[in-house]
């Protein structure tokens, strides 16, 4: 028992705050948040941040900025400094009251998103104070939270999943491969995303993504943060590696 | 196992082949398929193991069958082929570690191993390798019926589970068979996350592959796009540079750990010992941070590429790592002491989810589940490639094969893996961190195997004639060791599962591919 409080003493406290400053985040230089993109003639924005996998290749820089959530599908490949995310309507947001119940169903993923989601719980990230968890069933839930591309083998279960959801109900498509089919795009298998049967409520961008891009996600949606929830804005990373702009 | 055999000797039969050295398609041994069959199960008897066994079309009426074979003790690796028709004779019948090859293989080609003792769809998908001119699949893959293995009798209770699970877990479905509380029998039908992974591999372009490679399982991505790249490197003549095989090693260390810790957390969490669980949950993230600073992604994405690595470790971010490592290693000890010093904690551990020494050489295991049950079996030491030619980490093993055995393998291996990457650090050869590497030599074949922290990774990558990938296998580790879930079961309470699951932590997607 006293070794138990001495290592407890000795862990201290770990949760960090929400939305953190850079320094609490902590990042390394070389994290790969949102990229840095030349919007083209028509001031489109190139880059489709559904698509993308934040990899080296992808882009030739990329910001710290953690927040790569959209209300919408098209809002991930806007160009403009903050992403379109409108938090859930007062009625909503009325209903929920504190507390979001949140049912997982993975569809044709690599587990890299699911580990996160789980890193999102831990004592660093602490989603729960927020009154977000996960629970087991979806008679329980109040949306669901859907990883993977959704590929051929997991698409009745889904749907069924979904059914089984009481409404009001939100959907949370999390990761590249929800969004678009992420690494796996072009198989004839692994599908495309959330397909347009199931209305996504929010999309969170990653390949996987941060568990503070989630946190983030999650929060604003529950309109959290009605100023956008900043105390700044997140400086740019100079460059993403030096051994990688040879090969970019 | 009523036919008459005839001692071959092994040698004459299979060509030899090395860990990340491509040979000749034409110095590939090509036997009769019986003579392929004796010559596998004869080696088996003989110590040797499977490592890969696929189908790859060879015109559009044969398929070619590959076997690729290891002796762990001698550190051999061999392969032989053999071209079947629709039809041919299951190895599976006389040689048990076949059998979810050739289930895997009538899946993806079409073909029908007759006498294969369980023969049933894997990951119920129509085939993607099947020689262009064969009829319809032998084996229907409908999606939804699955022929479970019926059990009867009074009092006997079949609980489903899944394909979606009560927490944040991939889908996959379990069928036990319990008397009350006691598992009889469990059947594992997996194939939900399925992706095809392998087509992909094929037909991507050279860029993108290694993103596919990094996606086989999210957990293992320095294990996978290494094995990858050392087959893609073998087949380029590629050379890395030291430092660009010290830095691949240093990650694939720090995936061991994080995955490691990680593991000791959720086996304390499932036994309700809180403070170890999130003590070893928070330290888990500390080694993904630590491959973030290097990669810029706590997954390793990004670093592992063709040629050697896509960054660089430079001096002062080595000591920095280096003073986290001692930190961790510092703040690891006495969680791990809470955690393996607490009898109530033992006792939960203790005599559950036990997997044999004899199963798991017959079935052919690998990994910490291998080692747990006292199988000397690590490709690092076995097998040696890159940076493990010259550094050797000694192999932890235990011998009681049950969830604390595997539990007290993994924390000896996270002792050594800090002890290799805080070594690393300090001195980290010279070079540049990426060579060339384009162009594939034609008509030839390569098997890269890698130790991932579940165990060997492995990817054979045959070419064309004109040096285009003709064909690219996958085998996580997940894909041998579901049975070893499986055959650990029965006996158990079915309350135990999630402690037995998370003892072995499987990929579903590393499976299903």
């Amino acid at each position: 028992m006293l070794d138990l409080l001495r290592a407890r003493l000795a862990q201290g406290t770990q949760t960090i705050p929400f939305p953190p400053d850079e320094h609490e985040a902590g990042f390394p230089e070389r994290f790969r948040g949102r990229p840095l993109i030349q919007p083209d003639a028509a001031g489109r924005a190139v880059l489709d941040l559904g698509a993308c996998l934040f990899s080296p290749e992808e882009a030739a820089a990329y910001t710290h900025d953690y927040r790569l959530a959209s209300s919408t599908r098209d809002g991930l490949a806007s160009s403009d400094d903050r992403l379109p995310l409108s938090a859930l309507d007062l009625r909503m947001r009325k209903l929920l009251g504190r507390s979001l119940r949140l049912r997982s169903v993975v569809a044709g993923s690599c587990n890299g998103c699911e580990a996160e989601l789980v890193a999102a719980s831990n004592v660093v990230f602490d989603l729960a104070r927020f009154g977000v968890q996960f629970v087991a069933s979806p008679r329980h839930a109040d949306g669901i939270v859907i990883t993977g591309g959704v590929n051929a083998n997991m698409r009745d279960a889904l749907e069924r999943t979904y059914a089984a959801v009481p409404d009001p109900r939100i959907v949370i498509a999390v990761g590249a491969c929800a969004a678009s089919g992420g690494p796996f795009r072009g198989s004839k298998e692994a599908g495309t995303g959330v397909p347009p049967t199931i209305p996504v409520d929010l999309w969170i961008a990653g390949c996987p993504p941060h568990p503070l891009t989630i946190l983030d996600g999650l929060l604003r949606l529950l309109g959290r943060f009605e100023d956008g929830g900043r105390r700044q804005t997140p400086p740019t990373s100079e460059r993403v590696g030096a051994a990688a702009s040879d090969e970019a | 196992m009523s036919e008459p055999r005839v001692h071959i000797p092994t040698s004459d039969m299979f060509g030899r082949m090395r860990n990340r050295r491509a040979i000749r398609l034409d110095a590939l041994p090509l036997l009769s398929i019986e003579t392929l069959r004796a010559a596998i199960t004869v080696a088996v008897e003989d110590g040797w193991r499977i490592v890969s066994l696929f189908g790859s079309p060879e015109s559009d009426t044969l398929l070619r069958v590959i076997a690729v074979l290891a002796d762990d003790e001698r550190g051999h690796l061999a392969a032989a082929s053999a071209l079947v028709s629709e039809r041919y004779p299951a190895i599976a019948a006389q040689c048990a570690q076949a059998a979810s090859f050739e289930r895997e293989m009538a899946e993806q080609c079409a073909v029908f191993p007759e006498g294969h003792p369980d023969l049933k769809p894997l990951r119920r998908h129509p085939p993607d390798h099947r020689p262009c001119a064969w009829s319809a699949p032998v084996i229907p893959f409908d999606r939804g019926a699955y022929p479970f293995t019926p059990f009867q009798g009074d009092e006997v209770h079949e609980v489903a589970v899944g394909p979606v699970h009560a927490g944040i877990i991939e889908p996959g479905h379990f069928r036990f068979q319990a008397h009350g509380e006691e598992v009889l029998f469990l059947e594992i039908m997996l194939g939900y996350q399925h992706r095809g992974v392998e087509p992909l591999l094929e037909n991507s372009d050279r860029a993108r592959a290694v993103y596919v490679a990094e996606s086989i399982a999210g957990d293992s991505v320095i294990a996978h796009a290494s094995a990858y790249c050392g087959a893609i490197e073998a087949l380029a003549r590629s050379h890395k540079s030291a430092r660009a095989q010290s830095i691949r090693g240093i990650a694939l260390e720090l995936e061991r750990l994080a995955n490691h810790v990680g593991d000791l957390g959720a086996l304390a969490g499932d036994v309700a010992y809180q403070p170890a669980a999130a003590f070893f949950g928070r330290l888990r993230g500390e080694c993904l941070n630590m491959l973030m600073t290097i990669s810029g992604n706590r997954y390793g994405r990004g670093l592992v590429r063709p040629g050697g690595v896509a960054f660089d470790i430079a001096p002062d971010m080595a000591h920095l790592l280096h003073r986290r490592i001692v930190k961790l290693e510092q703040e690891l000890r006495p969680v791990a002491e809470l955690f393996f010093g607490t009898e109530s904690v033992q006792s939960r551990l203790d005599g559950v989810g036990a997997v044999s020494r004899e199963a798991c050489i017959t079935q052919g295991f690998v990994g910490p589940v291998a080692r747990a049950c006292g199988v000397h079996r690590d490709v690092r030491h076995d097998h040696p490639y890159g940076v493990f030619r010259y550094v050797q980490i000694p192999v932890a093993t235990a011998w009681a094969g049950d969830v604390h055995a595997r539990a007290l393998v993994r924390w000896v291996e996270i002792r050594r893996s800090l002890e290799f990457v805080g070594e690393q650090l300090r001195a980290l050869p010279s070079g540049a961190v990426r060579a060339q590497c384009e162009g594939l030599a034609a008509s030839e074949i390569v098997v890269a195997i890698e130790e991932g922290w579940r165990g060997e990774v492995v990817h054979v990558v045959v070419t064309d004639d004109e040096g285009r990938i003709r064909r690219h296998k996958v085998t996580d580790p997940s894909f041998r060791n579901w049975t070893a879930l499986a055959l650990a079961m029965p006996g158990n309470q079915i309350s135990d599962f999630p402690l037995c699951n998370k003892s072995f932590n499987l990929s579903y997607a590393g499976h299903d591919l």
